[in-house]
């Protein structure tokens, strides 16, 4: 029964988010109790303190992308909400696939850009909305953009979207931290250092500790741009595959809007590598690498059009 | 007295098992009654475009009268249809009558210019995909609900409790699947 799968699908979603959060709050305590080491020259109350508030940070930060989230990405990709007037036939072919699925109808955003791409975002499906380029929406037959869309609907079907959500915001402030931490230690953190050298015999192991940390710091940000390519992986865009065709029964929609997105040579400028996940197929790299690439979030696209046109017969 | 309580625990048990097949066949066979509902919704707003549509062909096509009575007369006998079986055979029906009134359309360049009737076009090619697809839940729903329905113990409690069986929203021939997505270019 395909149910059973679609039900694990979606607890297997929940549970990885939870995960998710938890490795997150670890993570960002870890660096609290680093920075304040560093900080407040090894005073265990400033560490303790900085520890708290880095929690508290995590807290919010959670909370914050749960609510949102999907606002924050959908304004860094500059995209639009649309109402049926600017676009009856797109809200057509949502509604309709709406009813497939017996979801309830998203908010629907156009990205004003050439370049042929779209994502999913929000929390739950009564919080979801979808985005599409004007340059993708253009270039799509009817058909077509029924396969897209149900691409998408299928990833907030099952979840994906608050997961990819949640992991975008958070990396996204992890790295953005890192990077302000880094910063401050070449400018602030010298000077610092200089004056504990002078004052106390221990700066020889701060020195120590700092380099190290500055090492971890450096080594952490693409381990997480790393993380992130796996969780939302490429098992994902296949599932997302399979569950358009199990809304719109008919797998040649996609296949044919696939092979269209990926005779498309342009970078989407409104994609970073946070939000890079989210989106149909890899913004950013070019057709040659998206259709070869082995370590990417996105599988080879020849290969999902093959899956896809195997079902035809 | 052990065997007393053992006795006990067996019938709260055998309760609580009861309960929850009841309360599980109850919510699937809401959702196919919702599903249904939808369907429902989309076959409404189809006869309400049917009218504007008529009138707007008619301006055109003049002599094309008989195509569209048998129109007219297949939206008033799904209105009154009643019931899942006689409710898709109409709705058939009227899809086809639909067809051949897109079809007849060719031969009248200037109303294929019309932007009204373009509109109208879009929103019809909309409203059969949203019949094909709220069906397609609705069968989905029911085929869920009947496969609970008929498996055991399921159904010792569904024979009980009079669940009835849900009727599918079947085309008679399976040409006809795939037709309602009409295709206007």
């Amino acid at each position: 029964m395909p149910i059973e799968t679609y039900h694990t699908l979606i607890s297997r979603n929940k549970r990885n988010t939870w995960l998710l959060i938890v490795v997150f709050a670890m993570v960002f305590v870890g660096l609290g109790v680093l920075i304040g080491n560093v900080w407040g020259g090894g005073n265990a109350e400033f560490s303790i303190l900085t520890a708290a508030s880095a929690g508290l940070i995590a807290f919010l930060l959670t909370l914050a992308s749960y609510y949102g989230g999907s606002s924050v990405l959908l304004g860094i990709s500059h995209a639009r909400e649309i109402s049926k007037s600017d676009d009856p036939q797109l809200f057509n072919v949502v509604e309709e696939i709406c009813l497939a699925g017996g979801l309830p109808v998203p908010k629907i955003y156009v990205i004003e850009d050439s370049a042929m791409n779209a994502f999913a975002t929000g929390r739950d499906p009564k919080h979801a909305s979808v985005a599409i380029t004007s340059g993708l929406r253009g270039r799509l037959n009817r058909e077509e953009l029924e396969g897209v869309i149900a691409h998408e609907l299928s990833h907030v079907r099952h979840y994906d979207i608050l997961f990819a959500t949640l992991i975008a915001v958070m990396v996204g402030v992890l790295v953005m931290l890192c990077d302000i931490f880094l910063r401050s230690m070449w400018w602030g953190g010298g000077r610092r250092r200089q004056s504990s050298d002078r004052q106390s015999e221990g700066g020889g192991g701060l020195q120590v500790i700092l380099l190290i940390l500055a090492l971890v710091l450096a080594i952490l940000a693409p381990i997480l741009a790393k993380i992130i390519q796996m969780a939302i992986s490429r098992q994902r865009e296949f599932l997302a595959d399979a569950g358009s065709v199990e809304l719109t029964r008919n797998p040649t929609g996609l296949a044919h809007a696939l092979a269209k997105l990926g005779g498309d040579e342009e970078v989407l400028e409104a994609a970073n590598r946070a939000t890079a996940p989210l989106y149909i197929v890899h913004p950013i790299r070019k057709f040659e690498e998206r259709a070869s690439s082995i370590f990417d979030t996105h599988p080879p696209l020849n290969e999902r059009i093959n899956r896809l046109m195997s079902l035809t017969q | 007295m052990t065997a007393t309580w053992i006795i006990v625990g067996i019938i709260v048990l055998l309760l609580l098992a009861l309960v929850g097949i009841y309360n599980g066949l109850v919510s699937k066979r809401i959702r196919c009654q919702e599903a249904w509902a939808q369907v429902d919704v989309q076959l409404k707003r189809r006869y309400d475009l049917i009218p504007n549509l008529v009138e707007t062909v008619r301006g055109y096509a003049t002599h094309e009268k008989e195509t569209l009575e048998r129109v007219i007369n297949a939206r008033n006998k799904a209105i009154a249809a009643s019931g899942v079986k006689e409710q898709a055979e109409a709705e058939n029906f009227l899809s086809g009558a639909l067809r051949q009134l897109f079809a007849l359309s060719e031969a009248y360049p200037n109303l294929k210019a019309n932007e009204n009737f373009s509109q109208l076009q879009e929103e019809l090619t909309s409203t059969e995909n949203r019949i094909a697809f709220a069906r397609q839940h609705y069968n989905d729903s029911g085929a869920i609900y009947n496969t609970a329905r008929e498996s055991f113990p399921n159904n010792l409690v569904a024979n009980a409790f009079n669940f009835q069986r849900q009727d599918y929203f079947e085309l008679e021939e399976p040409a006809a699947r795939e037709a309602p997505k009409v295709k206007f270019q």
